[in-house]
């Protein structure tokens, strides 16, 4: 090859220079990377509304904002925080990046409706930033009626018609994924030799195309009814609002596990390296995932508990809710009995990890009190369920996110963040979150309601907890911000594999060549076959 | 040239059987059958269906796969059905309002 | 062969692998469709089960023989479309030109016939919404039921109209003769899509126009 004769080895980033190579590439790394930065402006608009949210609760009293106003807060977070990041922020940037990387290929089986994916995701943020310019929208990021489609002054169509959009991207990315899943393997790679992160983002994509175009339909609908005048859920013709929340909540309840299935699959990449053990009973996790996918499915009603859904429907739907914790509790178990006796070291990745399975547990712990029938009566639309959701989103999804970013920034970038600072923020974000969210938790169990900018005295103490936590969250996000962008002009450069881990993508250098093998690998051996030695990786590569 | 050959006259037997298919359902239509008119409806819409699928999308020739594919489709169709029915059908068996 | 090889995108080992991810990812996409419009259908049957007399009377302001007609138009351009992948796997350019205008042509009557049917029920004042005027008993009910036929058929129609420009790009190569027995995989595809449309359109027909007929 060329390569060698250059002095500087072709990579992904320098093969092609200036704007229009990264817009118009096909290359699944560079998409990944299109990907981060989008979704981190995102992250960033959805942080400012939280900012404003929380100072407003500093006080009793409502008197940073208006009613109005916050109600558009809180929406605009929502809609930003679940379509715009949450939902592709594992997959759209580490799954982009990683999968073909992990089996072997060359790149997804469709590089062009990958761009394609970006290109709508782009779009329909474009939809969602007009609409926080020319005046928000104040529904709820849920979007029901008949408050969307008659009640509501703000303007719903243009963000309704972002979601519907970005729906698309999504369902691109996942049909992408499964093809490539299925059809792009390397010789030797079975399905029980993939890694699990392969695994997570399967169950992931599953989801994706069969619950994202129901709700693309429902808000469709929803946008007839406001823009056309067809009366799909209007109680005047005797349509059923309780109806598109059944639409709604079938998508919108299994999005949950688009958020938390790809971070599953991140933790248990890392919790194998770093505590250097093969993962204990791989194909139970490996099947928890699928089983999270389907039972994810058959969950929806709970969130209408207090609806007027029937009774023996919410009674079905709280048994089945409760079901789910099981494939998650085997997760959460088989990741502790790896630690056993393993040796463990605390490299920033693992930090984040050990938030994430003490966050996430809480997260699924609290989610049985919300699933029985009785106790989400008095819980129901209190702080309770705020604390809940945000431990599974935050605590959970967002932890594994920033430890999939640090685990494998050294790929992505070919540099070494500085290890320390990334200690300290990863343990920042822990604090910082159980300060932020725990207080909100006890909050809600006392009676205070959400989506309300003013509050009796007595809860004043706990939200300046929280407040303050926020604070130190904040703290713990901007810090990656700083020395992450700093080690791409003063890191040391990356071996091809740092962290001694097992996987296809870290026996390729750091950065990846554009098209990541010389040949196609072939796998002889079961995923996680730890520990590797020095020695052997040096033979290796 | 003998697959191509049988193929093309497969699809042209497929196309009159939907013409057949077409007129009875249409001509049951207007028959009273009760509850059944239903029933042969969409017996008849699903033959129709799968002959489409089947023959015009080339599902004989098609990986297990692709069948797999289709099958959770449809039964994902159904959950979605049947849970939302399964509320609008014991809606208000119990004697308070609202319930 | 050569221009075999060329047809193979770099990331593929072969062109079977390229051939089979691409029609099972048309079949995944054709899932996501399947959902698409499973939520419509939820709508409709919820409904229908909530006010099956009101929606019976509705229905028959629909006319069957526009339905019937348009049935039959599209079950004859799944035919001809049928018939234009035989001809592509042939490389027989020409007449797979042939059948793909037939399968345009057959989609653009029924989407004539389509609007013709919508004009008409602009005229009568059945368009849901302030100017809706309906002779029957139960008018909001009936109200309903053409919110959901005009969703229903509306989306319908829009993806005839996707799947028609769809044709016309495959069209246009395959005049070019970017198609031949080793290389139809877009003509395949196009196909796929066109046959699920189809296939929406026999349930809808029954269940919008042929309930509460006798």
């Amino acid at each position: 090859m060329e390569t060698e004769t250059k002095k500087k080895r072709v990579t992904y980033l320098n093969v092609a220079h200036g704007v229009k190579s990264w817009l118009f590439t096909v290359d699944h790394k560079r998409i990944g990377l299109l990907y981060l930065v989008s979704i981190t402006l995102m992250f960033m608009l959805g942080s400012f509304f939280a900012v404003l949210i929380r100072t407003e609760l500093l006080t009793p009293a409502g008197d940073l904002m208006s009613s109005d106003n916050y109600n558009k807060m809180f929406t605009m977070h929502g809609i930003v925080m679940v379509f715009f990041f949450l939902i592709p922020s594992i997959p759209a940037v580490l799954g982009n990046f990683l999968i073909p990387l992990m089996i072997g290929a060359k790149d997804l089986a469709f590089p062009r409706i990958n761009l394609l994916s970006w290109y709508i995701y782009v779009i329909g943020g474009c939809f969602t930033m007009w609409a926080v310019i020319t005046g928000g929208i104040d529904t709820g990021w849920t979007f029901y009626t008949p408050y969307s489609t008659t009640a509501s002054i703000s303007k719903v169509l243009v963000p309704a018609i972002g979601v519907f959009i970005t729906g698309f991207s999504s369902i691109l990315t996942g049909l992408n994924f499964i093809v490539t899943i299925h059809r792009m393997r390397a010789p030797g790679l079975t399905w029980f030799r993939l890694p699990l992160f392969v695994w997570a983002h399967y169950a992931t994509s599953v989801i994706m195309i069969l619950g994202t175009p129901v709700v693309a339909v429902t808000i469709l609908l929803v946008g007839l009814e406001r823009g056309l005048g067809l009366g799909i859920f209007d109680p005047k013709l005797g349509g059923d609002p309780i109806l598109f929340q059944h639409l709604f909540w079938f998508y919108s309840h299994p999005a949950v596990y688009i958020m938390i299935l790809p971070s599953m699959g991140v933790i248990s990449e890392i919790i194998c390296c770093f505590s250097r053990k093969r993962i204990f009973g791989y194909g139970f996790v490996a099947c928890s995932s699928m089983a999270i996918a389907m039972l994810g499915f058959l969950v929806w009603g709970h969130h209408m508990f207090v609806s007027t859904q029937s009774t023996y429907t919410a009674l079905i739907f709280s048994v089945l809710s409760m079901a789910v914790a099981i494939p998650s509790a085997v997760k959460v178990f088989n990741w502790t009995a790896t630690l056993y006796k393993g040796s463990i070291s605390f490299e920033a990745p693992m930090m984040y990890v050990f938030g994430f399975l003490g966050l996430f547990t809480i997260g699924g712990l609290t989610g049985l009190f919300l699933a029985s029938v009785g106790l989400d009566v008095h819980v129901h639309d209190t702080y309770f369920v705020v604390a809940h959701f945000h431990y599974i989103m935050v605590g959970g999804a967002l932890m594994a996110y920033l430890g999939g970013i640090h685990f494998w920034w050294p790929k992505i970038t070919g540099k070494m963040y500085a290890e320390w600072p990334a200690r300290i923020a990863a343990v920042l974000v822990f604090l910082g979150f159980n300060l932020t969210f725990y207080p909100q938790f006890l909050l809600g169990y006392a009676g205070m309601p959400r989506r309300y900018h003013f509050y009796p005295e007595e809860f004043q103490i706990l939200n300046v907890f929280s407040t303050a936590g926020a604070t130190i969250l904040g703290l713990g996000y901007i810090m990656p911000l700083c020395y992450l962008l700093w080690s791409l002009r003063h890191g040391k450069d990356a071996p091809a594999n740092p962290w001694l881990a097992t996987g296809l993508e870290w026996k390729v250098d750091s950065p990846p060549t554009p098209h990541n093998f010389e040949s196609t690998p072939t796998v002889d051996e079961e995923a996680y076959n730890y520990p590797v030695t020095p020695a052997a990786e040096a033979q290796s590569v | 040239m003998d697959s191509h050959e049988s193929s093309l006259k497969s699809y042209f037997l497929v196309f009159f059987a939907l013409m057949a298919l077409t007129a009875l359902t249409v001509w049951v239509a207007f028959m009273d059958l009760g509850m059944m008119n239903n029933v042969v409806a969409m017996g008849i819409a699903t033959i129709k269906g799968l002959m489409v699928m089947i023959v015009f999308m080339h599902l004989r020739h098609s990986p297990p796969l692709t069948i797999l594919a289709i099958v959770v489709g449809i039964f994902w169709f159904a959950v979605l059905i049947l849970i939302t029915m399964s509320d609008m059908w014991t809606r208000g068996l119990l004697g308070f309002p609202g319930k | 062969m050569s221009e075999l090889v060329s047809r193979v995108q770099h990331h593929f080992a072969d062109a079977e692998q390229q051939y089979e991810s691409a029609t099972f990812g048309m079949w995944v996409f054709l899932v996501t469709e399947i959902m698409f419009f499973a939520g419509l259908f939820t709508t409709y049957i919820v409904y229908r089960h909530a006010y099956s007399a009101a929606f019976a009377e509705a229905s028959h302001h629909l006319d069957v023989a526009f339905g019937t007609f348009n049935t039959v138009v599209l079950i004859g351009s799944s035919l001809t479309m049928a018939l234009a992948i035989a001809a592509a796997k042939q490389s027989k350019q020409r007449s797979t030109a042939i059948y793909l205008v037939a399968t345009i042509a057959l989609g653009c009557v029924f989407l004539g016939v389509k609007s013709f049917e919508y004009a008409h029920k602009f005229h009568e004042n059945l368009f849901p919404g302030a100017n809706f005027v309906y002779p029957g008993p139960d008018p909001a009910h009936a109200e309903l039921f053409f919110s959901i036929y005009f969703a229903m058929t509306g989306l319908h129609a829009l993806h005839m109209v996707i799947g028609i420009g769809v044709m016309s790009v495959i069209l246009k190569e395959t005049l070019k003769g970017s198609y031949n027995a080793e290389y139809f995989t877009p003509v395949e595809c196009a196909g796929l899509y066109w046959h699920f449309v189809d296939l929406v359109w026999i349930y809808l027909f029954p269940l919008l126009y042929l309930i509460g007929r006798h």
